[in-house]
């Protein structure tokens, strides 16, 4: 750290510590203080503790806001982003036919026809690599940088951005910094060592349905009245809470109730009514829950939100690979395109990172011997990820693979790599330090030695 | 009306309660239903040592529980399972002269306490299939059904720690090697380490390097090969790997291993020595931290010189109880409980915050993720459903298990995920998070599974059907929620709240059931 952003660091230390010395006195809006404590102890009265340095460490950047796209299951490099007509059909099978786009020279896969209209927004990166073909393993190195083993777990980049970009770095919103739609991983812990103040939000419901049902804030015939009596009703059958005013974990249990019924009967909880956006709009996304989750995500981030995932199932085709494709491509094509445009079109695309990857790519040579016949493996060898937005370039291509999209040809890029890069752009400090439970010395970005062996931040791109 | 309480039987059986002649079941109790008027009479060695210091420090504890908090408390602390209406009623009118003290003998002989306790140590065992404890599901069941039955057959303590320290085999077929797979750092330092985390309480990632390095030395000999059966692995004495390092035990002696002896066999010997300042301490401070809510070392798991015990007296009584009764948990489980200090009413007598540090009242907390499930599903007689992410058999549960029974830490649900069931990652008490979040409010508040089990559940339709809100009906429902009788207040509200849905008593008898499993009282342990 040089002399300015040491002695930035202290002044702001020193103007942090007078704010919370009159937040003692001056009693904040109720609203004001749900705000600030949503989802969590308020991180704003951690006088000395890492909320500031969290604070501290983030720069205003370009991007303020990522949708992650997690391809769960691990798609297929050469039926996507990668294809190589070239290798024939014991590793092509009926999709040999890659497509032109709108940039000269980059080709992708023929399902794919929306998005080869947009390859100037978005950067292809073919040299994805960390050799791990367990789906729990990859996940977890793909969404933390980390090599897995040793004593911690460490935060996803969810999590990580929740602590530098959320509540203690001064988010406001009343929906949760980090949100999932629909449903968590569960395959590994996305908060890791920070803990359960940082995972995600899981929406549940379906946005492709009617009326989407997010899990505790949208109930089903109950009407705002009855929410009200039933709350009054819970007031009232309160008998222990009566018998013990002023005690501190109850005093906790009625803060969360407090922030709950903010989303449940206040405006909110709204944000998640998609009836509110245009018919138009919404078939051009696609009526199925993929395409319905983009919608939901533009809409996540026009409010400020700074880490949403889609988490989209179905990408591990051992069987019946081809066919999964067919049907699954035109969907995946039609809701990412869709929704590069629209952020585009409102001016949210320069300020928003979308990041398309999965935990690995699929063995390019095709299984068509039983069982089977005619699907692909799991290849942590070499896959691709797309970045758009946020400062990303688009309109490029990130490191090959091989003739067959069997190993790295140039520049690999692991996990770590791309990462650090969407840190940067984030402006989260790569050498902050996170806060561990055991005061362990653990940094967003692990030093070099720490790491092993890296490619390098995606510095062509950005 | 005895029709009506009949209906009420097929969901809870309430025959102790009709069979009493005095129909208490129909007197609403009138004084406070946490507070016990009874004298305060300190009883054996607990108490003398915490009201000794609570009398030095001029705190005033609070008064002892009412039965009704007791027998809440009891079932919920020793079981991890909150009590019938029936049992609940039954203890409550029992004349038995010592009633606490004959239903924590139940308990303790109960099948639930070998499950919940084998809960909480597969928490610090790390008992888990998928990531990262990669132990594989029937690995995992192998461990978890090994705890278990200790803990059931109430095996002494020392010889628990030894089999676990010192075991080789077959991960399938000699349970306790999978202490040594169950980590994700396995190397000679990684595993010292989680040895002296999960025995001794101490974390030696703040040992000088010198002493963790003398340690080490005793888990250098630990091999593990793979067998020809899928994901079977041994853990053996591996002769083969030599110490440039010299094996010195934690307290500074140095060791002179001859060749050919696994150095686990001589580090388990001392380890479980009477002598051993941390084993003995250590397992009587987790107790006490398990039922009390708050270690005399606190975090339980970090002992060390500039964390002090806040009452080193009554950590020295209890681990010498342990060392007497040859590590008879269930006997400090005995003593704990029937002590006056553990039956204090959690409405303090002071607000001094001293009084927490030194036991003058019993702490609120909330429900364990998984005793908070189970409770729901046994008032709403409704089930769950858990999964694993690893479709091996080992892993499909039947409907109706109950979450404290699971045997692995990769089968749950998004409810165990959401109210912080610990992760099973690295064996640290805090991994458990009781703390409420919106989120979690949001859920038990307004979700569309919370919701479901109560609006499909007899005690709603049963109540429904009544018509009006008969006070059996309602003292049934507080029993089975809140473990006691209605008072004269609350009967007044349930009251005007039927009256003020005439026209739609499913869901005013929903309602009421909503709003008694989100009250406070239900939530916390109190």
């Amino acid at each position: 750290m040089n002399t300015d952003s040491r002695l930035a660091d202290r002044s702001l230390r020193r103007d942090s510590a007078r704010v919370i010395s009159r937040l003692g006195c001056l009693p904040l809006s109720r609203r004001e203080a749900l705000r600030r404590c949503l989802f969590g102890t308020a991180g704003l009265l951690l006088a000395d503790g890492w909320g500031l340095q969290a604070r501290a460490a983030t720069h205003p950047t370009k991007a303020k806001s990522v949708i992650q796209i997690w391809m769960w299951g691990g798609p297929c490099h050469l039926d996507t982003f990668d294809p190589k007509p070239g290798a024939g059909y014991d590793y092509c099978g009926p999709l040999d036919k890659p497509i032109a786009t709108n940039v000269d020279g980059i080709m992708i896969g023929e399902l794919l026809p929306g998005l080869a209209k947009q390859a100037d927004q978005y950067s292809i990166i073919r040299s994805m690599t960390h050799g791990n073909n367990g789906h729990e393993t990859a996940s977890y190195m793909v969404q933390t940088g980390r090599a897995s083993g040793g004593r911690d777990v460490y935060p996803s980049v969810g999590a990580v951005t929740s602590l530098f970009k959320g509540y203690d770095a001064g988010y406001v919103g009343l929906i949760p910094p980090y949100i999932v739609l629909t449903e968590p991983q569960g395959r590994f812990s996305e908060a890791g060592f920070l803990g359960s103040r940082f995972k995600p939000f899981a929406t549940g419901g379906d946005p492709a349905a009617p009326r989407f049902m997010v899990e505790g804030v949208v109930a089903q015939g109950i009407t705002d009245e009855r929410q009200r009596r039933r709350r009054e009703l819970l007031h009232q059958l309160n008998t222990l809470g009566r018998a013990m005013p002023g005690d501190a974990s109850l005093k906790a249990l009625y803060q969360s109730e407090d922030q709950a019924y903010e989303m449940i009967l206040g405006d909110a909880g709204k944000l998640f009514d998609l009836s509110q956006e245009k018919d138009e709009l919404r078939d051009r996304y696609g009526r199925n829950t993929f395409g319905q989750s983009c919608l939901m995500a533009r809409r996540l981030v026009e409010k400020g939100v700074p880490y949403i995932t889609i988490n989209y199932k179905g990408w591990d085709t051992h069987k019946q690979h081809f066919q999964i494709m067919r049907r699954k491509l035109p969907e995946m094509d039609k809701g990412l395109a869709t929704l590069l445009q629209d952020l585009k079109e409102r001016g949210l695309l320069d300020s928003t990172i979308v990041w398309w990857s999965g935990e690995f790519g699929r063995t390019p040579k095709v299984q068509w011997e039983a069982p089977w016949n005619g699907g692909r493996g799991h290849h942590g060898k070499v896959f691709s990820a797309v970045v758009a937005g946020g400062g990303f370039k688009g309109g490029q291509v990130i490191g090959a693979s091989d003739a067959k999209g069997d190993e790295v040809k140039n520049r690999p890029v692991y996990p770590v790599d791309l990462i650090g890069s969407m840190y940067e752009l984030l402006g989260i400090d790569p050498s902050a330090k996170l806060p561990h439970p055991q005061g362990e010395d653990v940094r967003v970005i692990p030093a070099v030695a720490e790491a092993g062996i890296i490619g390098g931040r995606l510095k062509e791109i950005m | 009306m005895w029709g009506k309480v009949s209906r009420l039987l097929t969901f809870l059986p309430a025959v102790g309660l009709l069979a009493d002649p005095a129909g208490a079941v129909l007197t609403p109790t009138v004084e406070s239903p946490f507070v016990s008027p009874a004298e305060f009479k300190p009883e054996g060695g607990i108490d003398q040592l915490v009201f000794a210091n609570l009398e030095r420090l001029k705190i005033q504890p609070a008064h002892i529980c009412t039965d009704a908090v007791f027998v809440r408390r009891a079932y919920l602390d020793v079981i991890g399972t909150l009590p019938t209406a029936k049992e609940a009623g039954d203890f409550l009118l029992s004349r038995e002269p010592n009633k606490r003290a004959a239903l924590i003998e139940r308990l303790l002989a109960r099948a639930e306490f070998a499950d919940y306790w084998a809960m909480k140590w597969s928490d610090l065992l790390r008992v888990k299939a998928e990531f990262p404890i990669n132990l594989w599901p029937n690995a995992a069941q192998a461990y978890h059904r090994w705890i278990r039955t200790a803990l059931r057959e109430n095996q002494p303590y020392d010889q628990f720690a030894r089999e676990l320290l010192t075991a080789s085999g077959s991960n399938f077929r000699a349970p306790p090697v999978n202490f040594y797979r169950a980590l994700q750092n396995k190397t000679p330092s990684g595993i010292a380490q989680t040895v002296a985390l999960t025995f001794m309480g101490a974390r030696l990632e703040n040992w000088p390097p010198d002493r963790l390095a003398g340690m080490t030395v005793f888990f250098s000999q630990i091999g593990f090969k793979q067998t020809s059966e899928w994901k079977e692995e041994i853990v053996f004495f591996d002769f083969t790997k030599t110490n440039a390092a010299a094996a010195r035990l934690p307290d500074g002696t140095q060791v002179q291993l001859s060749p050919g002896e696994d150095p686990r066999e001589r580090f388990a010997n001392w380890l479980i020595d009477e002598s051993n300042p941390w084993f003995t301490r250590n397992i009587a401070n987790r107790v006490w931290f398990w039922l009390l809510g708050r270690g005399i070392v606190q975090e339980p798991d970090d002992f060390r010189s500039d964390n002090p015990p806040s009452n080193p007296g009554l950590l020295a009584f209890l681990a010498a109880e342990l060392v007497s009764s040859h590590y008879d948990l269930k006997h400090l489980y005995r003593l704990i409980l029937n002590s006056r200090t553990y039956q204090l009413a959690s409405i303090p007598g002071t607000d001094d915050p001293a009084g927490t540090l030194n036991f003058a009242a019993y702490p609120l907390r909330r429900l364990d993720a998984e005793v908070l499930i189970d409770a729901l599903c046994q008032i709403t007689g409704s089930t769950e459903k858990y999964t694993s992410a690893i479709p091996e058999p080992f892993t499909f549960i039947p409907e109706g298990e109950r979450s404290i029974a699971l045997p692995d830490g990769s089968i749950s649900s998004s409810f165990l995920e959401l109210f912080g069931r610990p992760s099973r990652d690295t064996g640290l008490e805090s991994e458990r998070n009781n703390r409420p979040t919106a989120g979690q409010r949001l859920h038990l508040l307004n979700s569309s599974h919370i919701q479901r089990k109560i609006a499909q559940s007899r005690t709603v339709q049963n109540l429904a059907a009544a018509g009006s809100s008969p006070r059996e009906l309602i003292g049934g429902l507080y029993l089975a929620t809140l473990s006691r009788f209605p008072t004269a207040d609350e009967l007044k509200v349930v009251n005007a709240h039927f009256e003020g849905h005439q026209t739609n008593q499913r869901e005013a008898a929903a309602d009421l059931v909503w709003g008694l499993v989100n009250s406070a009282e239900f939530l916390y342990r109190h």
